[in-house]
């Protein structure tokens, strides 16, 4: 393996690399927020008690079947394919013509809170019974329960594999290359299709994906810990002495 | 106690008036029949065996439970009648667990005000001083900052106590509070619960804690096999008991 070889392409083709790994850590974030959220009103959706009322139990049915539907859907079906058939349907069979951009976030967007609504559901689900009770015991309807008290705890317990999906997302922006988006791989793969030293160029590109997830996963790690809060607490001393002490909220 | 003071003179009117209520879990009948009511003021003790119904029995009242059948008729409407208005009528319903159920993701005052700020619509200010104010009076506002994780059983009860009392119920429901408790922590969760019936609090007390109900009870209601099996006064219920089956019952609980 020459080295100097590496660091020559590196040296005249930084700009692109570093474009590219900046398109792709954008699509991945982009994606995995939205993601998230998606799976996360879908989650809270999908768990929604069954109502008395029979109006509102078929429709919440019908919003819960179109929901598996899409879920199932996006999970079944590659990415690289969901990604032809949003980015050339959308043209031929509404007229809509979007740029590869606005298709990457979208596909990736789509794509990921199909895998996040279930993860979301699981986490949703590992939740002591208890503390639904005790949200309805004060009072609190299903909405009022999950956004004080569930969701923070699901938020908490899906982290690792919410980052799990952020990893995959960064790695999967790869095949968007099929749309000409100018990420990472399709960045690279201009070049060597310039030099013609695949090795080299994706002996590159490899690197920089690799450090891409790996302080991803570290930042990730980071916010678990700042989630749990300290190990310790302070006692509070004579409330004659404090009046309204601070808190967090 | 007399911050918690209720008027103690409207000792007749009734709070809470079940009328034919029943519960069934699938096939199964666990609440027969039940009619039973409780007075404002009054500390009202349920005891029986496990399965006896008791703790759905409390579970129906604040509708954690639906009833199969019947009426609950707490201040005046009929609560199953009216399901929307549920989470109105739980606010005026406080509940301690058995075990606990303090939210996981907040501290211990964030505990005590979510409920007030989010339902009651109080302000922050409004809602921490509440919440000090009870939380003071079961011994707990020096752990205001404290996580659920980083207290002990007693100390968690006492909190979850403290959180009811905040929402200003007009009665509070206790499910076996201290079932899940080490021996050594029970004292402190019952003294607690003493001061608040002393102060003149409507009570409901699922309890396996024969002698404390003895001590706090006006009245104390036998349970068993999903029946009102008999009830009456402590001393009736415990010196003196008329049916076989309760005699039998507190035969093998207070050897």
């Amino acid at each position: 393996m020459n080295f100097e070889v590496i660091a020559d392409i590196f040296i005249n083709n930084w700009d692109a690399f570093l474009r590219g790994a900046g398109v792709t850590l954008l699509i991945a974030i982009v994606g995995t927020i939205i993601g998230s959220i998606i799976g996360l009103i879908i989650g809270v959706i999908r768990t929604i008690p069954t109502p008395d009322s029979r109006v509102k139990r078929i429709f919440l049915r019908i919003v819960n079947w179109i929901l598996s539907f899409y879920i199932e859907v996006f999970r079944g079906t590659p990415m690289m394919v969901q990604a032809m058939v949003i980015f050339y349907g959308l043209d031929l069979a509404f007229g809509i013509d979007i740029d590869n951009m606005t298709a990457a976030y979208l596909i990736v967007s789509v794509n990921t809170g199909a895998y996040m609504a279930e993860i979301v559901r699981g986490g949703i689900l590992s939740i002591d019974k208890g503390q639904f009770e005790a949200a309805h015991a004060i009072g609190m309807n299903h909405f009022q329960t999950m956004m004080n008290v569930i969701l923070p705890q699901t938020i908490r317990n899906i982290l690792p594999a919410t980052g799990n999906e952020f990893v995959i997302n960064i790695k999967d922006t790869s095949v968007l290359n099929v749309i000409s988006v100018s990420e990472l791989f399709f960045a690279s793969n201009t070049i060597a299709g310039a030099n013609f030293m695949f090795f080299e160029t994706f002996f590159i590109t490899s690197i920089i994906y690799l450090i891409l997830t790996f302080t991803v996963t570290r930042i990730l790690r980071l916010l678990e810990r700042k989630l749990d809060g300290p190990d310790n607490f302070n006692l509070v001393g004579n409330q004659m002495q404090v009046d309204i002490p601070k808190f967090k909220e | 106690m007399d911050t918690l003071a209720q008027p103690a003179d409207t000792q007749t009117e009734t709070i809470i008036d079940i009328q034919h209520l029943s519960k069934f879990f699938g096939e199964r009948e666990v609440l027969k029949d039940i009619n039973f009511s409780v007075n404002k003021g009054e500390v009202v003790s349920i005891i029986g065996s496990s399965g006896s119904g008791k703790s759905t029995l409390l579970r129906c009242i604040n509708l954690l439970e639906k009833p199969s059948g019947g009426k609950i008729i707490f201040e005046g409407t009929n609560i199953l009648e009216d399901m929307k208005d549920v989470n109105q009528h739980r606010t005026k319903m406080g509940m301690v667990f058995q075990s606990f159920n303090l939210f996981n993701n907040l501290d211990v005052l964030g505990n005590c005000i979510v409920g007030q700020m989010k339902v009651l619509k109080r302000s922050k200010e409004e809602a921490t001083v509440k919440a000090l104010k009870y939380l003071k009076l079961v011994g707990m506002d020096q752990f205001i900052h404290a996580k659920p994780k980083q207290l002990s059983g007693g100390q968690k009860q006492r909190v979850a106590i403290a959180r009811a009392l905040s929402m200003d119920p007009d009665v509070m429901l206790f499910d076996e509070p201290t079932s899940a408790l080490d021996p050594e922590m029970v004292g402190d969760v019952l003294d607690v619960m003493k001061n608040l019936a002393d102060s003149g609090l409507t009570m409901i007390i699922v309890t396996h804690e024969m002698d404390f109900a003895r001590d706090v009870s006006d009245r104390v209601v036998f349970m068993d096999q999903g029946v009102i099996a008999e009830e009456g006064p402590p001393e009736q219920i415990f010196n003196n008991p008329k049916q076989e089956r309760t005699k039998a019952f507190l035969r093998r609980t207070l050897k």
